[in-house]
């Protein structure tokens, strides 16, 4: 495919950009804007492995449709994509996303992953958050250490803010972390709970109504409006209330500036949906996560990035239970007013056969890596010798990616 | 599926609190791991100088209600005289006998006529609830197998008390599980249920401390009348079971025979306040004729002598012995097994060593399918030892139990908490599991791989579906909350 058809996403230009930054030493010139500013960072991870696919469909591409069928996004019917551009359409559960990259304040990095290319939801989520380049080394995760090597008087390393019960693996480490939960949140158990009645119709039947029966009367409550504080309630809703509380603690004058939270339930093998459906419904669930903060933020959206990872993508071909199984490339969002948004930053790879990694999944062309290391080195100001030292260790070769925030 | 006596997974799980990881690769004979823990040093004791005998708890709960009943009647009065009126002198002039403790106090007094809030103090009853529920927590994470600590809450659900029953019951349950119940977890029947009966927290419980012979000193004064409970509950639920041939007329019997087993109150008028003791002015001063034996002691050894009596009927044998194998082994238990039980209980006594090693003797014990569903108190220790989790703080615990419909040493009624299935996994009870799981998986760090971990914990008996269901999870947590949830955890 050739890259003049598609003008908002060229790798070369973008890497070149990137390269002559970095080479330019350590680049004071972002430092000082760093310091200058006073910056604010969330980092989303999305468990489970989003679908890149059906979240940023590349509806240009001759080979999506037949690929994706059923889960296909379209220009046209009922729940059109919304717009990227003439190649690339998001997810139509995604409104506030769109309008913010509609002003410039929202990208997408399309065909995108780690350096890790099994399909182990634990050992790819290992990976991604600790920043190292094998799984298993869980002692600290590479936001934290982002913080530990922040420069010294820099007030973005005061506090950082981890949500939920506990801190995700990105946010563990030495820096101290804020550790917050909204009252009543509580893991999403409703993929869990599929699961669940899964194994127990095949495993024990007895356990199985008793389980479905209880599940009936709880969303029957909160349909009705009750329980909505009780766990198990709405995903959507609970993804919601916890970027509201995160977005209102970052925004005091002395709070955390850097912020990380965990949502499961990504992991979508059947009746995943398409336009609508489960996907689009957690879809929309992080589309209320980059609202709240720019809601909550107010005139410090202008200095923050929020950023959305997974720990891979799912195959480019749908599954016989009408989902996707592991796989490898996949998108990352970035929402913020500090962004020079309003592009798809991508290497296409193309969805032939011949394209596709192992034959199945999006090939990866643009190193995760780089991207977050562009975020950290051109929003927080940390040296490229930093990153690739001790942000996530052994990377020299991986060059942060440039031009990512507006000058 | 095969279950021998050499597997150890089935017997952490049927006769303890489940696997911490390692524990399914032992090496050794399993049954006499468990013959072992029943002959260890100490047997079912705590020894913690932390815990304190329900004499001292009681005085400490007698002192704090005077002095709350002292300041809401304070403050009842403030609120008569209006609230510009100073409220001490109020206080003084009203209710003289309160006077001195107000005036040594008059912050507490001021505070109220300020109308500020006073401290948060934490009552006593709650301070020993909590100290004993840790312990008793603490020492069943750390059991090696668990089968005494199982024994010692199977012992305790059967002769029940409950914290919901007012102070002295939040302050004396854990004490009587450690007085009365945990001396003779391994030792005499017809000793715990002397020791169950007399103690001041079923005396509490089952209304005893009220109950006055019509024809006893007391009883002439027209203090107040006899109170069955107790008796009836000894005779229904402790001993020999509904239904087994008792008569109303024996429940009336031996309601008199214990008139007088009371405790010591607040004034300490019979002795050291919070014991037991026998006020032979409440005691009906007669002969009293129980299941056709004729008892003409005086005082509490006509309770003692008819309590030792009931405790050897062949009645409470039969009856002991179905609840012990289908709290072990299955809702409807092998008739054999029972029968079995019943003849050891017999011949030796009541003899409960001897029952609880009859009970892992027998091939009955260990042949049935695991087909018991986890009570919500197995299930929250099983799940904190398969994690190897041995958290200080009763809280989560406690609250987990309060969810799942088990709260600690407060059962709904003195039958006690329910041994059969059906009674956990109702679609609330299976609903709240899931979240719990969910949110228990959420808090673990540094736990193995999943599947290691349903290698270790579940062993070869996992089925193909539940390795499936785990591996296949999206997350870690995920995956850890399924191992919990699978079929294989929550049943034993």
């Amino acid at each position: 495919m050739s890259p003049s058809a598609l003008p908002h996403l060229s790798r070369r230009g973008l890497l070149g950009a990137a390269g002559a930054t970095f080479a330019s030493a350590t680049i004071p010139r972002w430092a000082s804007a760093a310091a200058a500013r006073d910056p604010r960072l969330v980092v989303v991870i999305l468990r489970g492995a989003l679908d890149g696919l059906s979240a940023v469909a590349p509806i240009g591409d001759p080979d999506y449709a037949e690929l994706h069928r059923e889960l296909a996004l379209r220009w046209d019917g009922e729940h059109p994509a919304l717009r990227l551009g003439d190649f690339f359409g998001l997810n139509p559960a995604m409104i506030n996303f769109a309008r913010l990259y509609d002003a410039k304040q929202a990208m997408i990095v399309h065909a995108t992953a780690t350096n890790y290319r099994e399909r182990s939801h634990f050992d790819g989520q290992d990976v991604l958050e600790s920043g190292r380049l094998a799984p298993g080394q869980t002692e600290s995760g590479w936001l934290n250490r982002a913080i530990a090597a922040l420069p010294k008087g820099e007030r973005v390393g005061a506090r950082a803010l981890a949500v939920g019960y506990t801190a995700p693996l990105v946010m563990r480490g030495p820096a101290p972390v804020l550790g917050w939960a909204p009252s009543g949140l509580s893991p999403p158990t409703e993929d869990l709970a599929g699961r669940l009645m899964n194994l127990y119709a095949h495993a024990d039947p007895a356990l199985a109504k008793a389980l479905q029966a209880g599940l009936d009367a709880d969303r029957m409550a909160n349909r009705q409006g009750m329980d909505t504080l009780k766990p198990g309630g709405d995903i959507a809703l609970q993804m919601k209330k916890a970027a509201i509380g995160a977005a209102r603690l970052m925004n005091a004058d002395d709070g955390p500036r850097i912020g990380a939270l965990a949502v499961d339930g990504w992991d979508t093998h059947a009746n995943e949906g398409g336009a609508t459906g489960r996907l689009a419904q957690l879809l929309g669930g992080l589309d209320g996560v980059f609202a709240a903060f720019e809601g909550e933020l107010g005139p410090r959206w202008k200095e923050t990035i929020v950023v959305a990872i997974t720990e891979f993508g799912r195959t480019a071909r749908i599954n016989g239970t009408v989902g996707t199984d592991h796989g490898t490339g996949t998108v990352a969002f970035l929402a913020g007013g500090a962004l020079a948004g309003g592009r798809v930053i991508a290497d296409w790879p193309g969805l032939r056969t011949a394209d596709l990694y192992d034959a199945r999944d999006l090939k990866p062309t643009t190193d995760l890596r780089a991207v977050l290391k562009g975020v950290l080195a051109e929003h927080l100001g940390l040296s490229a010798d930093a990153l690739a030292r001790s942000v996530f260790p052994d990377t020299i070769g991986v060059l942060p990616l440039g031009g990512l925030i507006a000058a | 599926m095969t279950f021998a006596r050499s597997d150890w997974r089935l017997a952490l799980n049927r006769f303890g609190y489940g696997c911490r990881p390692g524990d399914g690769g032992r090496a050794g004979d399993p049954k006499a791991a468990l013959f072992a823990e029943l002959e260890a040093p100490g047997g079912a004791h705590i020894d913690n100088f932390e815990l304190r005998s329900t004499p001292q708890i009681l005085q400490d709960v007698y002192a704090y209600e005077a002095r709350k009943k002292m300041e809401r009647d304070v403050a009842a009065v403030a609120a008569l005289a209006g609230s510009a009126m100073p409220t001490p002198e109020v206080a003084v002039l009203l209710f003289p006998a309160a006077s001195p403790a107000a005036a040594s106090r008059p912050e507490m007094v001021g505070s109220m006529t300020s109308g500020a809030a006073l401290k948060p103090e934490t009552p006593p009853q709650q301070t020993a609830f909590r100290a004993d529920a840790r312990v008793r927590l603490a020492q069943s994470y750390a059991a090696p197998i668990g089968f005494v600590e199982r024994l010692v809450a199977f012992w305790s659900n059967h002769f029940c008390v409950s914290v919901a029953k007012g102070p002295i019951g939040r302050g004396a349950a854990g004490a009587f599980e450690r007085e009365a119940i945990r001396p003779h977890a391994l030792g005499r029947f017809a000793d715990m249920l002397l020791a169950v009966e007399r103690h001041p927290a079923m005396l509490n419980f089952l209304d005893n401390q009220r109950s006055i012979g019509p024809n006893s000193l007391a009883g002439h004064n027209n203090k107040s009348g006899l109170n069955e409970n107790l008796a009836r509950e000894i005779l229904e639920l402790h001993t020999m079971g509904v239904g087994s041939g008792y008569t109303q007329a024996d429940v009336t019997q031996l309601a008199y025979i214990l008139t007088g087993w009371t405790i010591v109150g607040r004034e300490g008028k019979l002795g050291e306040p919070g014991t037991f003791v026998f006020n032979a002015n409440a005691h009906e001063p007669t002969a009293a004729t129980l299941l056709g034996r004729l008892y003409m002691q005086d005082g509490v050894a006509q309770g003692e002598a008819a309590l030792a009596d009931v405790a050897r009927e062949g009645a409470t044998a039969n009856h002991i012995a179905l609840k012990f194998a289908r709290h072990f082994v299955a809702d409807a238990p092998d008739a054999g097994l029972v029968q079995r039980l019943a003849e050891v209980f017999r011949e030796t006594d009541g003899d409960l060593a001897a029952l609880a090693r009859a009970l892992v003797n027998d091939d009955a014990a260990w042949s049935a399918p695991p087909t018991k569903i986890r009570n919500p108190w197995e299930l929250t220790i099983a799940a904190y030892r398969a994690f190897a989790r041995t958290p200080d703080d009763p809280g989560p615990a406690l609250n987990a139990l309060n969810l799942l419909g088990m709260p600690l040493w407060q059962p709904g009624g003195p039958n006690g908490f329910s041994d059969e299935s059906a009674a956990w996994t109702s679609p609330e009870g299976m609903k709240t599991r899931l979240q719990l799981a969910a949110q228990f998986a959420h808090q673990i760090k540094d736990a193995p791989e999943p599947l290691e971990l349903v290698d270790d914990i579940l062993g070869p008996n996992a089925s193909a579906a539940t390795r499936e269901t785990v591996s296949r999870a999206e997350s870690r947590e995920q995956a850890y909350a399924l191992l919990l949830l699978s079929p294989e955890f929550q049943r034993r």
